[in-house]
């Protein structure tokens, strides 16, 4: 048995070691908002925080997660209403949405670092694929998250 | 789930089950729908309080709209949904949304008319019927609450789900009359609203399946779980057509969580286990040895002779040709001739492919993201041995299509894998590896363009020559000997939605059809992707040849068609056409009318060391009528990436007859950095139904190399660009 925290919640999982994190939270948690894409950490579909940093975990052994807080799209906020969440329902950034769980953390990571990015700090960072292309809305979605977080905290 | 539970067969008895956190999720009910081995017809008791069978008005006012077409992300499902809406006259936030599944259509007589979806046909296509259904709905509630008042129908209104009786001031809502409306009879003919007289469609409203797609709640193919579910994952010969001969799966079936070792029609291996990647590491310990025929001496370099020659043959399929080409061309001085190549490449949605079955000797059942119900269910009643009417297809939304969902291979599979487990739903999931190299692939084909100019410079004469691939000979091979192939000359026909816009007086398409055992498909754009980026290509390299500015070129060529010229002078006068740009940079034009639309592109881009920067792109489309502008904006914005992604990096390669490229590593895609700003003219001229999802793929590529060249002088004629320097 191996003892996670996922989504501040402790689960323990019956699982060998060297699976990656992506088909622990998939196949045994039945937490599906993680998606494969490639499984090789080329498309950044399977985007989780681990410790707050955000992490493909299609090559992340899960024994390597553990003792870890591990953060999914399901538990990125109570009633779907993250900044980056918002900002994606302002824009109607998703197509066919396969990509946004993952890009959506990969933004929301970006942004807790840093906090007002520059459009060269997105082309660094956010580097995950869709095949949609709906990166011009991803763009605008993360600057306008960006905005929303600081009124939040204002 | 638990994967550790033993396996176990569905309980057949219950009539229906929601699956887990899946019940809930709009529009959609997952669970065994079909009575086992009963008579019963597939669902029509959930058809007891529609108005009409587009239409169910609850008591509370909330309105359910049925949409038959899949949605893939391209928005068609709020589109549809907001042309039932104009008609039906009801509140916008009050609708919701779900699919009607192909045995409904099946044992109903297709009331939703066809599911399939691709060749942005979802609402041009079904425009007509879609709005009468609403209007028909509308005019039962009317009927129900004049009924109800005993007044004369023709005296009622409705607006925002309220219906008012207009002498008295009476109102009353849907809700009230619905179920009244359910049981009178539908009139026989609706007049529909003047186009000028629509408040839904034409707006901008925002999609209706957002919500759950920012949550990771949504649900795909992909994602699916059922009770006492089992996982697998398959690897079929990488050499198409190529059989399996022996398989060695000691090592795998001793393997953790592994159930079945299974052979899969005579060309593919399954592992079935309790998790997928526990059936994904066993299948990769299968020995499997292949037999691949002649096909296993196929590579890149043997196709490209073989189109090559095509270029040459003198024996070719025209479709289209006006004036006297070949003597004029013959005749000439001087001809202007150049050489472009266009790769295999494959669709590559996030989403792997997928499909969850569950097989008895009686009936069969299936969830599947899918393009086209309908086929869906043919295929997977063929594959399961029954009839269609014991069988049963439940839709998912798709995590990206792009054609490739339109081909079951995948179901098949998934069917011939569950019919040897009889009761034990199993979901099979393909890896990107397997998707990789089992694609049906946008067709490889070369091109010689040849032209006569005359005095002014302008094309007197031109011949496009293509040779390769044909997706309709491949999908009707078994019918024996080669045929015109009418869709390879899209954007380049006489007439029609694909018609060829510019006004040359002898033009010849022809095509020298050579195919190969790697399967060509319908892939996002389908045959405009080439031939724009050809011909577009090829007017830049004569405007240049007859030293005149491109756009200035074009114009003299579009006297005749005014729509095309309309989204091209918008194009240009947007990007600010002939303002100074600094050295290394450029603007290029691109223009098309495909699936019934007018597109045009202009993108700006700078070459700076030899390394290309697309800077913005400035599009214009004129779709006739426009349903969704948000949502057009965003489908043109996502088909410049798609195309551009396929223009600079994508190319499938072959070596002993298998493609090279198995992952995104060696088959990239274009990711934030490189992405231009796109800023979209919707300019609907009214009149006619273009489609929006794929016309303007067909201009990223020719606009952004036409600007290259501009910036650099450089002409790119072979894609992808990747492989050729810009400097
Ligand atoms: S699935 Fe992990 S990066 Fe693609
Ligand atoms: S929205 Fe479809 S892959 Fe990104």
């Amino acid at each position: 048995m191996l003892e996670l925290l996922v989504n501040g919640e402790k689960v323990s999982v019956d699982v060998d070691p060297s699976t990656p994190l992506l088909w622990v939270l998939r196949d045994h948690l039945d937490m599906t908002g993680t998606k494969y894409g490639c499984g090789i950490a080329q498309c950044g579909a399977c985007t989780i925080h681990l410790d707050g940093v955000a992490t493909r975990c299609c090559v992340l052994p899960v024994s390597a997660a553990q003792g870890k807080a591990i953060t999914t799209i399901e538990g990125l906020s109570a009633e779907g209403d993250h900044p980056v969440q918002q900002a994606w329902i302002e824009l109607d950034t998703p197509q066919c949405g396969y990509c946004q769980p993952g890009m959506i953390m990969a933004a929301a990571a970006l942004l807790n670092e840093t906090p007002q990015p520059t459009d060269d700090d997105i082309n660094q960072r956010i580097t995950n694929l869709c095949r949609c292309g709906t990166f011009v809305r991803v763009r605008a979605g993360i600057h306008r998250a960006a905005e929303l977080a600081s009124e939040v905290k204002a | 789930m638990n994967p550790n539970q033993p396996e176990q067969t569905v309980d057949v008895s219950r009539r229906r089950f929601l699956v887990g956190s899946i019940a809930g999720v709009t529009g959609l009910t997952v669970g065994l729908s079909l009575p086992l081995g009963a008579s019963q017809e597939p669902g029509v008791d959930a058809f007891e309080d529609e108005i009409n069978a587009w239409v169910i008005v609850n008591e509370d006012d909330s309105v359910i709209v049925r949409v038959a077409r899949s949605e893939m992300g391209q928005g068609t499902l709020t589109g549809l949904v907001q042309m039932v809406a104009e008609e039906l006259a009801c509140d916008w936030d009050k609708v919701t949304w779900e699919f009607p599944t192909p045995g409904q259509s099946l044992a109903r007589d297709r009331p939703w008319g066809s599911f399939s979806t691709g060749g942005s046909r979802g609402i041009r296509d079904s425009h007509q019927y879609v709005r009468e259904g609403g209007a028909i709905a509308r005019e039962l509630l009317l009927a129900a609450a004049a009924q109800t008042w005993s007044v004369a129908i023709k005296d009622c209104v409705a607006k925002d789900s309220v219906i008012t009786h207009l002498p008295t001031g009476n109102s009353t809502t849907f809700g009230a009359v619905a179920t009244l409306a359910a049981t009178l009879k539908a009139p026989s003919d609706v007049t529909l609203k003047d186009p000028a007289d629509w408040t839904v469609i034409g707006q901008s409203v925002p999609r209706l399946d957002t919500a759950e797609k920012v949550t990771g709640a949504l649900r795909y193919g992909a994602d699916l779980t059922l009770p006492g579910m089992l996982h697998a994952a398959i690897h079929a010969c990488p050499v198409h057509g190529g059989k399996r001969r022996g398989v060695d799966a000691s090592a795998a079936k001793s393997m953790p969580g592994v159930r079945h070792v299974l052979s899969v029609a005579d060309d593919a291996v399954a592992v079935v286990a309790d998790s997928w990647w526990q059936a994904k590491q066993a299948l990769a310990k299968v020995n499997i040895e292949w037999d691949t025929g002649t096909n296993g001496q196929v590579n890149s370099r043997t196709i490209a002779a073989m189109l090559r020659e095509g270029l040459e043959a003198t024996d070719a399929f025209v479709g289209n040709s006006r004036g006297q080409t070949l003597e004029t061309l013959a005749d000439a001085e001087e001809l202007v001739t150049a050489e472009y190549s266009y790769p295999f490449q494959n669709h590559a949605p996030m989403e792997p492919m997928n499909a969850t079955v569950v097989w008895t000797d009686q009936s069969c059942e299936a969830w599947v993201p899918t393009q086209n119900g309908e086929a869906a269910l043919e295929a997977l009643a063929d594959a399961a041995g029954l009839f269609r009417d014991k069988c049963e297809v439940h839709k998912l939304m798709l995590g990206g299509g792009f054609g490739r969902r339109a081909n079951h291979d995948f179901l098949i599979q998934a069917t011939q894998i569950a019919k040897q487990l009889p009761g034990v739903p199993v979901k099979l999931l393909w890896s990107r590896e397997e998707d990789q190299l089992r694609g049906v692939y946008h067709p490889i084909t070369q091109s010689r363009m040849t032209a006569k100019l005359n005095d002014d410079g302008l094309p007197e004469a031109m011949h496009i020559r293509i040779s390769g691939q044909s997706i309709l000979h491949a999908l009707r091979a078994p019918l024996g000997e080669p045929q015109i192939d009418q869709a390879v000359f899209q954007a380049l026909a006489p007439e029609g939605e694909h018609a060829f816009v510019y006004g040359i007086d002898h033009f010849l398409a022809d095509h020298a059809m050579r195919n190969t055992h790697l399967r060509p498909w319908f892939l996002r754009g389908v045959n405009i992707n080439q031939n724009v980026f050809y011909l577009e290509s090829f007017l830049d390299e004569l405007a240049a040849k007859a030293v005149t500015d491109p756009l200035e070129y074009r114009r003299k060529l579009l006297t005749q068609a005014p729509k095309a010229l309309a989204v091209l002078e918008r194009a240009a006068a947007n990007a600010g056409w002939g303002r100074p740009l600094a050295p290394g940079s450029g603007l290029g034009l691109a223009l098309c009318k495909a699936f019934g639309s007018y597109v045009a592109a202009c993108a700006e881009v700078s070459v700076i060391d030899g390394e290309l920067h697309m800077k913005k792109i400035w599009a214009a489309t004129d779709p006739g009528y426009a349903v969704n502008p948000q949502q057009i904006e965003a489908q043109v914005s996502g088909s410049f990436m798609y195309g551009l992604s396929a223009a600079l990096y994508s190319e499938l390669t072959v070596e002993n007859g298998r493609v090279e490229q198995e992952n995104f590593n060696s088959y990239p895609s274009m990711k934030i950095a490189q992405m231009p700003d796109v800023e979209t003219d919707v300019m609907p001229s009214g009149g006619f139904w273009g489609g929006v999802g794929e016309p303007t793929i067909a201009v990223a590529a020719p606009a952004v190399l036409n600007a290259v060249y501009a910036a650099t002088g450089v002409r790119i004629r072979h894609l992808p660009v990747k492989n050729q320097p810009l400097a």
